[in-house]
Parts: C-alpha cells; sequence; structure tokens
C-alpha cells in the first residue's frame, strides 16, 4: 500500500512519526500552511515558517524516504489579526517554488470580516499563479461555513476541480459533492471522521474526487490514519486498485495540476513521477 | 591506488573554474531566461525558482557524486548562469542587494545555487558572500554544507571557519570530495581535530567514516615529519 498524506503538519510531529509513516507505506506527504496553536504577531515569524516549510522540514523529510511538499497561504484564524496582513503581499514570491503545490489552508475560521477580505484575496491568488488551492472548512458552524465557503469559492471564478475542501463529514459532503470540487476527509482519533465512517462514504460516493488524510498536527491526532482507511477499505471489500486511487493516485493528479509536485524516493514504479535530487536520503548531523 | 579510488578527493581537481560552473545544461531555458535578465534585470526573481522545473534536478556529475553534493546539479549550473547574467549588467551594490535577496528568499535548491555562483561574482561582493556561506554552514542541510564549501570558501574563509566546515562535513555525512581545495588547504590544527574526533568515535564504539580514516591517513605522512624541538622556530 503506497499512501500519499494530502494534508499533515510534519513541523510538529517527531522523526519517530517519520518513521513508522514509512514503515505503512507513506511515501509522499503535503504540509498545508497552518497556524502553531501559538499565535504569531508579525511577518518574519511567517516567513520564517514559510521557509522552513521548502527548507528544512522537506530535508527532514528526505531523510525517511518520504517527499515533502506544502502550501503556502495566511491562514483564516491569523488572518484576524492586523498585525499579521502584510503576510499576503509576501506570498507571491513562494506560489512558483518547487513543491508549493496550492494556495492553502484558505478559508473560515469564525466567519468574520477580516476572513473574507483574506480569503478571496488568496483565491485570486490561486488563479493568477494557476495553482489549486486546499480551503479548510470552519469546525464552528461547519454546515452554514461551508454553505459560504463554496459561495464564494463560486465567485471567485476557481476552476472547481482544481479546489479541495477539506475537513467533510456527512453532512457536509453533498454540497461540496455538488460543487465539483474535489471532497477531503480528516481522519482523527476523536472528532471529525473515523475510518469506519470514511469506508461509509466511500461507498456512498466512489472513490472519484475524494482525499484522505490524517491532518495529524500538534494536537492529538495521528499520522497512522490513513493506513487504517486502507486496512478498513480492504476489509470492507475494495480492491487493492481503488484504495490506491484513494490514498496515492487522487492526491497526485490534484496537487500535479501545480506544475510544483515533487516526487522521489522508493515510490513503486507503477505511477507516472517527476523525480527529484537524485532520490536521495542524506544523513543530517550536527 | 585503491585508497586514491576510493578517496578521489585527494586527487581531484575541483571544478571551481568560470567555465566547469556554467557547463550548459542540456537544453535552449537558461540561454532565454540570460537574455530577459540582460533585459530586465528584476525579472531573475521570476526565472530564480523555476531553474529546477525548467532543467532537471540531476547531479552534474552522476557518477562519482550520485547526490550533487560536490559538483552541484543541473539546475544549479543554471542559476550560476542566471546570476552571471545579472552580474553583466548591475552595478555592484546593486548586485549584492540581489544577490542577497535570492538567498534569503530561496528555498534550499536555490540558496545552493547563490552559493555554487560566489566564484563568479565580482570582487565587491565577497564580504556578502561570507555572510551567506556562513549563514549555509549553520544549517543542518547536507547540500547547503556541501555548496558552501566550494571553491569560494576554499579562497576566502579564514581558517579557523575552514576547519570548523570540513568537521561540520565529516559530521553531517557530506562528502570530502565537496571540499574544494582540501588537501592545499589541510594544516596540523584540522588534523588533530580530525583525530580527537576519531578518539570519540572509538570511545563511543561508533564507526569511523571512510573520510575521516583518509584524512587520518594524511595525518601518518604528517607523522613523518620530525617532531618539533623546543626553541624550534620552523
Amino acid at each position: 500500500m503506497r499512501i500519499f498524506d494530502p494534508h499533515i503538519h510534519m513541523t510538529s510531529r517527531t522523526t519517530d512519526d517519520y518513521q513508522n509513516m514509512h514503515v505503512v507505506g507513506v511515501r509522499a506527504v503535503v504540509e498545508p500552511a497552518f497556524w502553531l496553536g501559538q499565535p504569531r504577531t508579525g511577518l518574519s515569524s511567517f516567513t520564517d515558517y514559510f521557509d522552513s516549510l521548502i527548507g528544512w522540514e522537506r530535508f527532514r523529510a528526505s531523510q525517511f524516504g518520504i517527499s515533502h511538499n506544502c502550501t503556502i497561504a495566511l491562514n483564516p484564524k491569523e488572518a484576524n489579526d492586523p498585525r499579521c496582513a502584510e503576510v499576503l503581499d509576501v506570498l507571491p514570491r513562494y506560489l512558483g517554488k518547487d513543491g508549493v503545490v496550492a494556495v492553502g489552508e484558505i478559508g473560515y475560521d469564525s466567519m468574520t470580516r477580516a476572513e473574507d477580505e483574506a480569503f478571496a484575496r488568496q483565491l485570486a491568488l490561486a488563479v493568477e499563479h494557476d495553482l489549486p488551492v486546499l480551503v479548510h472548512t470552519p469546525h464552528r458552524d461547519k454546515k452554514a461555513g461551508t454553505a459560504r465557503t463554496l459561495d464564494v469559492i463560486r465567485e471567485s471564478g476557481a476552476d472547481p476541480g482544481a479546489v479541495l475542501v477539506d475537513h467533510l463529514n456527512e453532512v457536509t459532503a453533498p454540497m461540496v459533492a455538488d460543487s465539483g470540487c474535489w471532497l477531503g476527509f480528516s481522519i482523527y482519533p476523536d472528532t471529525k471522521m473515523d475510518e469506519h465512517r470514511m469506508v461509509a462514504l466511500l461507498k456512498e460516493y466512489g472513490t472519484a474526487r475524494i482525499l484522505v488524510n490524517s491532518a495529524a498536527d500538534w494536537g492529538r491526532s495521528d499520522p497512522l490514519k490513513p493506513y487504517r482507511v486502507g486496512q478498513a477499505m480492504l476489509a470492507a471489500g475494495f480492491t487493492p486498485a481503488e484504495v490506491d486511487t484513494v490514498l496515492w493516485q487522487n492526491p497526485v493528479d490534484f496537487y500535479r495540476r501545480s506544475g510544483h509536485l515533487m516526487l522521489g524516493g522508493d515510490v513503486p514504479a507503477d505511477v507516472e513521477v517527476v523525480s527529484f535530487a537524485g532520490n536521495s536520503v542524506l544523513r543530517g548531523g550536527s | 591506488m585503491a585508497y586514491k579510488q576510493e578517496h578521489p578527493w585527494l586527487t581531484v581537481v575541483h571544478g571551481g573554474s568560470p567555465a566547469a560552473i556554467l557547463r550548459a545544461p542540456q537544453n535552449g531555458w537558461p540561454a532565454g531566461a540570460e537574455r530577459r535578465i540582460r533585459e530586465q534585470p528584476a525579472a531573475i526573481h521570476e526565472y530564480f525558482p523555476l531553474a529546477g522545473q525548467a532543467v532537471g534536478r540531476v547531479p552534474v556529475q552522476p557518477e562519482t557524486d550520485p547526490h550533487g553534493l560536490a559538483f552541484g546539479t543541473v539546475d544549479d549550473q543554471a542559476r550560476a548562469r542566471l546570476l552571471a547574467a545579472l552580474a553583466e549588467v548591475l552595478p555592484a551594490g546593486e548586485l549584492a542587494a540581489e544577490v542577497e535577496r535570492l538567498y534569503r528568499h530561496g528555498d534550499d535548491a536555490e540558496r545552493r545555487g547563490v552559493l555554487r555562483a560566489l566564484p563568479l561574482l565580482p570582487d565587491s561582493l565577497v564580504r556578502l558572500g561570507l555572510e551567506l556561506v556562513a549563514d549555509a554552514l549553520r544549517t543542518n542541510d547536507p547540500r547547503l554544507i556541501a555548496a558552501a564549501m566550494g571553491p569560494f570558501a576554499a579562497e576566502h574563509l579564514d581558517q579557523a571557519q575552514w576547519r570548523q566546515g570540513v568537521v561540520k562535513c565529516l559530521f553531517a555525512g557530506v562528502t570530502l570530495l565537496a571540499v574544494a581545495d582540501l588537501v592545499a588547504r589541510t594544516d596540523s590544527e584540522l588534523l588533530r581535530m580530525a583525530r580527537d574526533l576519531a578518539e570519540e568515535r572509538r570511545a563511543a564504539g561508533r564507526e569511523i567514516s571512510p573520510d575521516l580514516r583518509a584524512l587520518l591517513g594524511m595525518t601518518v605522512l604528517m607523522a613523518l615529519v620530525p617532531p618539533r624541538a623546543e626553541g624550534d622556530r620552523r
């Protein structure tokens, strides 16, 4: 089973996680820029964070045979702090870079005016740079928030086929499926979705345009959840090819649209991959 | 002879000459980008990140240097060409500001591109070059460390920093092939540091890498020199 986790915050995870992920078949990840738990207060702590997503974290992942890509954006939560507004001005310098495969996570947290503004501006940036978009849906007031999210996406003129709407559940999935956007599901130990509900949804919707992720971060979460979904799919009678569609091919197809997706390492040869830096695993030191 | 084959840095002539750094990648992308940059220097910020997508990322000498640590990668070469074009059209002060921006705003590959192109840039950029090399040597990324220890470092880094760079390579698993002019700049202090490192590793029951072993081999050669007598000012 080869796995591409399309949404995981590796900055917050340990080397044991990387090792365990590799053992169960994870060979590629996308790390969306998001908030770090502790609010940031200025531009340079954002640019240092973005630089680590395209630098140190990518290198750390490569040591474990995992290709690391990222998405770059001002997240909705911190979009509410006026001290962070200038982050929007430096985003373009990141959007042409290797391994920056989408604008994201953008969207709503509390559905404020500042969030409206940041969401619309960043959708426009994605359209301008011809990049896919990763959209976060709010935890609170999720159904109304998702409906409003889809309205904003429609108004932006972005191609729904280049938009992934994430953290969906049984209630929000139908409207996103109707919109033509890709559907993302985060499998969590307690909240969001679990693997068995995920299998039920896959039976209902099929495997097209569906991505499954761990969204693992600094909270209670589990980077092996996509693997558990694969196991649950097989147990429920899905074929290995269908598991591969959901856990590998769909994320590759979605993020490949950027032209910046970097895959390498020991990915089995039956997928068309862009080789990266000679696939090297280099040892770090002090 | 087998010894030298195992450690090609003992005999290698490092590709630090402008011709070697600039050798043309196998497609027309760099030439077009150079033209645009000569017309409009700010365009380099648009082209610099695209080099890997445009010309690939394979090592220049995959047989002897499979990770591109010693001789760089084809995208390193393409970026060097862009910087050389920029250096033709910008006055020194502006050039330094743009080069610094490209490095500071660059990802690891772009930073490597700047580091490997340093020997091509005018002398007025040496101070900036030393700052960027010091920055790269503070990281833990072997590819940056390797790029930092090329011909520019061999020519300009002071001896103490240079020795630290060599030992950092040993720690980070960077082949000493990446260190330009290693044999010429090696001094007894570096050999002492290598001996101490080996002693630490032996005490900890750790493996002595072939590169470290080879450096220690140079120690043996030094041991042929008679020890200094009291008052010997040699």
